[in-house]
C-alpha cells in the first residue's frame, strides 16, 4: 500500500538536501541564479528578511503568483514561508504544491501563544529554535526539520553561532544527567519528555537541523558546518550583496568543502561588497525576530 | 576493504552508516584525490543539479566517468540515478552518462506526492524491501544492455548494467540493507577479477 506524508517521507526530504544551501529568493530570475549557483532548494519570498526587517508592519505569507513563477523557473524544491500559528497560510502553501513550508519567526506571528499543528499536514515543516527547548517543542508539534534562528537579515552571523551552540551545549548536558533527573529537566526546558529522554540517549536532534539568520559570507557559511550543523540557509546574505552569483556559488562550495581552508581561501576571493550587516545590540528587542515562537 | 560515498551533498552520512553495517569502510568522497584505493563509489540521494555542478567545477565528472567506463563499480540513489543516466527527459545538466538509461526527474510529482510502499526484489530475496520515494525519478527506457531488478506501476525503478546499479528509491533511509549487501559484493567480485 501506498503511504504518504509519513514522518520518514517528510524528514527523508530534509535529509536529501543535507550538505546543501537553501536561499531565499524573491523573483523566477532569483530562483535561476540560485539554482545555477548549486542551491539545493529555495525558499519562496515576496520580501527577503532585512527588506521585511526595513519596511517594518505586518509581513505575510508571499502572494501565491509570486510562489508558483518561482515553482515553474525551476526543478529543486520550492519552500515557502508561513505565519507562526498561521495554519490557513499552511493550508494556502500545501495546496499550491510547495515542498516545505517554514513557520517563519520573519513573518508576523499570527497567533501568540501556538504554534501549527504540523501532524495534520502533509508537506513537511521547518521551524526555528534558539535553545533545545524550543527545537524539541516544534518536533513534538511534528517539525521535520529544525533550524536556527540566528537573528534573520541582520548579515551577523553571532547569534546563529550562540544558538546552535546552545542547542549542542544542552545536549551534551542532557547526556550527562542521571535518568531520574531528565523528567524535571524536560519540564524547566518546555520540552516533551520522551524526546528528552531520546536525546539524553542517542546524544543528537532527531530531525536535521540547518544554520540560519545572519549568514553573508562562505567563512560563515563554513564556520557553522564546522561547528555542526547540517546545512545553510541563505536569507538577505545572497541577494543584498554586490554579485549575488559569484557569491551564491562560492557559499554552495564552502558549505560542501567546510573542512578544506586551501578551497575556502580559494572560493572567497574577488565577491565583491558583502551585504551591509548590523550591530545586534543595536537591534531594540522588539525588532529582534529570535524572540518570537514559543 | 573501501568504498567510496560521494559527499557534496545530500544524503551520504546515512549511506555511509549502511555501508559500516555492512562491515566496510567508507570514504567521503569530495575531491579527485578521495577515489584513489577505492572498491566502488555510492553516488547518495540529493539534489542532482547541485551534486552534478559541484563535480564539474571540482573536477570529479571525467574522473569518475573514466573509472565508470572500466568497470568500476557506481550505486547510484535518487538523485545518483539521475547522474548515471545517459538521457535525462528535458534537461541538459551536467551527468556521468554512464548508464544506457533515460531518467524521468521529480516523476511522481512534488514533494507532498512522496511515499514509501514494499515492493519486490527478487534478485535479493524473497521479502519485499520497503522503499522510500521522495521526489522520486523513474526510468522511463532501458537500453538493451539494461537488467531491469525492479518496477513499480509498469516503471523500472532498480536496474543493472554491468558494475553499474541505479536505484530510484532510498535504501539508507530504512534500516535494511540487502540492497547495499548487495553493492558490497559487486565491489568484492570487482577487486578480485
Amino acid at each position: 500500500m501506498v503511504e504518504q506524508g509519513t514522518f520518514r517521507v517528510k524528514s527523508g526530504l530534509a535529509d536529501m538536501l543535507k550538505g546543501g544551501v537553501i536561499m531565499d529568493v524573491t523573483t523566477p530570475e532569483q530562483a535561476k541564479i540560485a539554482e545555477e549557483a548549486g542551491a539545493c532548494a529555495v525558499m519562496a519570498l515576496e520580501r527577503v528578511p532585512a527588506d521585511i526587517r526595513a519596511a517594518g508592519g505586518v509581513a505575510r505569507m508571499a502572494d501565491p503568483t509570486i510562489i508558483q513563477r518561482i515553482q515553474d523557473a525551476v526543478t529543486i524544491p520550492v519552500m515557502a514561508k508561513a505565519r507562526i500559528g498561521h495554519f490557513v497560510e499552511a493550508q494556502i502553501l500545501e495546496a499550491l504544491g510547495v515542498d516545505y513550508i517554514d513557520e517563519s519567526e520573519v513573518l508576523t506571528p499570527a497567533d501568540d501563544q501556538y504554534h501549527i499543528d504540523k501532524f495534520a499536514f502533509k508537506v513537511p515543516f521547518v521551524c526555528g529554535a534558539k535553545n533545545l527547548g524550543e527545537a524539541l517543542r516544534r518536533i513534538g508539534e511534528g517539525a521535520a526539520m529544525i533550524r536556527t534562528k540566528g537573528e534573520p537579515g541582520t548579515g551577523n552571523v553571532v547569534e546563529a553561532v550562540k544558538h546552535f551552540r546552545t542547542v549542542m551545549g544542552e545536549i551534551r548536558w542532557l547526556q550527562s544527567l542521571p535518568r531520574e533527573e531528565l523528567m524535571t529537566a524536560a519540564k524547566n526546558m518546555g520540552a516533551p519528555y520522551e524526546l528528552v529522554v531520546q536525546i539524553a540517549k542517542e546524544g543528537r536532534l532527531p530531525v536535521v537541523n540547518f544554520a540560519a539568520g545572519g549568514i553573508a559570507t562562505p567563512a560563515d557559511a563554513a564556520l557553522m558546518m564546522q561547528l555542526g550543523v547540517d546545512g545553510i540557509f541563505v536569507g538577505s546574505g545572497i541577494f543584498k550583496s554586490s554579485d549575488p552569483a559569484a557569491r551564491a556559488k562560492a557559499v554552495v562550495a564552502a558549505t560542501t568543502h567546510f573542512n578544506d581552508s586551501k578551497v575556502l581561501a580559494e572560493i572567497s576571493k574577488d565577491l565583491g561588497e558583502a551585504m551591509p550587516g548590523i550591530e545586534i545590540s543595536t537591534l531594540a528587542s522588539e525588532q529582534r525576530m529570535q524572540e518570537r515562537g514559543w | 576493504m573501501k568504498i567510496g560515498v560521494l559527499a557534496m551533498q545530500g544524503a551520504f552520512r546515512e549511506h555511509g552508516k549502511a555501508l559500516e553495517s555492512c562491515g566496510c569502510g567508507p570514504v567521503e568522497v569530495r575531491k579527485a584525490e578521495h577515489l584513489e584505493g577505492l572498491a566502488g563509489l555510492i553516488l547518495p540521494g540529493g539534489e542532482s543539479t547541485a551534486i552534478g555542478k559541484l563535480l564539474v567545477d571540482f573536477g570529479l565528472l571525467d574522473k569518475i566517468q573514466a573509472l565508470g567506463r572500466k568497470g568500476f563499480p557506481i550505486f547510484g540513489t535518487c538523485a545518483g540515478l539521475i547522474l548515471l543516466a545517459k538521457d535525462i527527459v528535458g534537461s541538459n545538466q551536467p551527468r556521468l552518462g554512464l548508464m544506457d538509461i533515460t531518467a524521468k526527474r521529480n516523476a511522481y510529482g512534488r514533494q507532498v506526492d512522496s511515499f514509501e510502499i514494499d515492493l519486490p526484489v527478487p534478485e535479493i530475496g524473497d521479502n519485499p524491501i520497503r522503499a522510500v520515494f521522495i521526489r522520486a525519478p523513474y526510468i522511463e527506457k532501458v537500453g538493451p544492455e539494461v537488467k531491469v531488478l525492479a518496477s513499480f506501476q509498469e516503471k523500472v525503478i532498480l536496474a543493472r548494467q554491468g558494475n553499474l546499479l541505479a536505484a530510484a528509491f532510498h535504501p539508507e533511509l530504512t534500516e535494511d540493507f540487502r540492497l547495499h549487501k548487495y553493492f558490497v559484493n559487486m565491489c568484492h567480485d570487482y577487486i578480485h577479477s
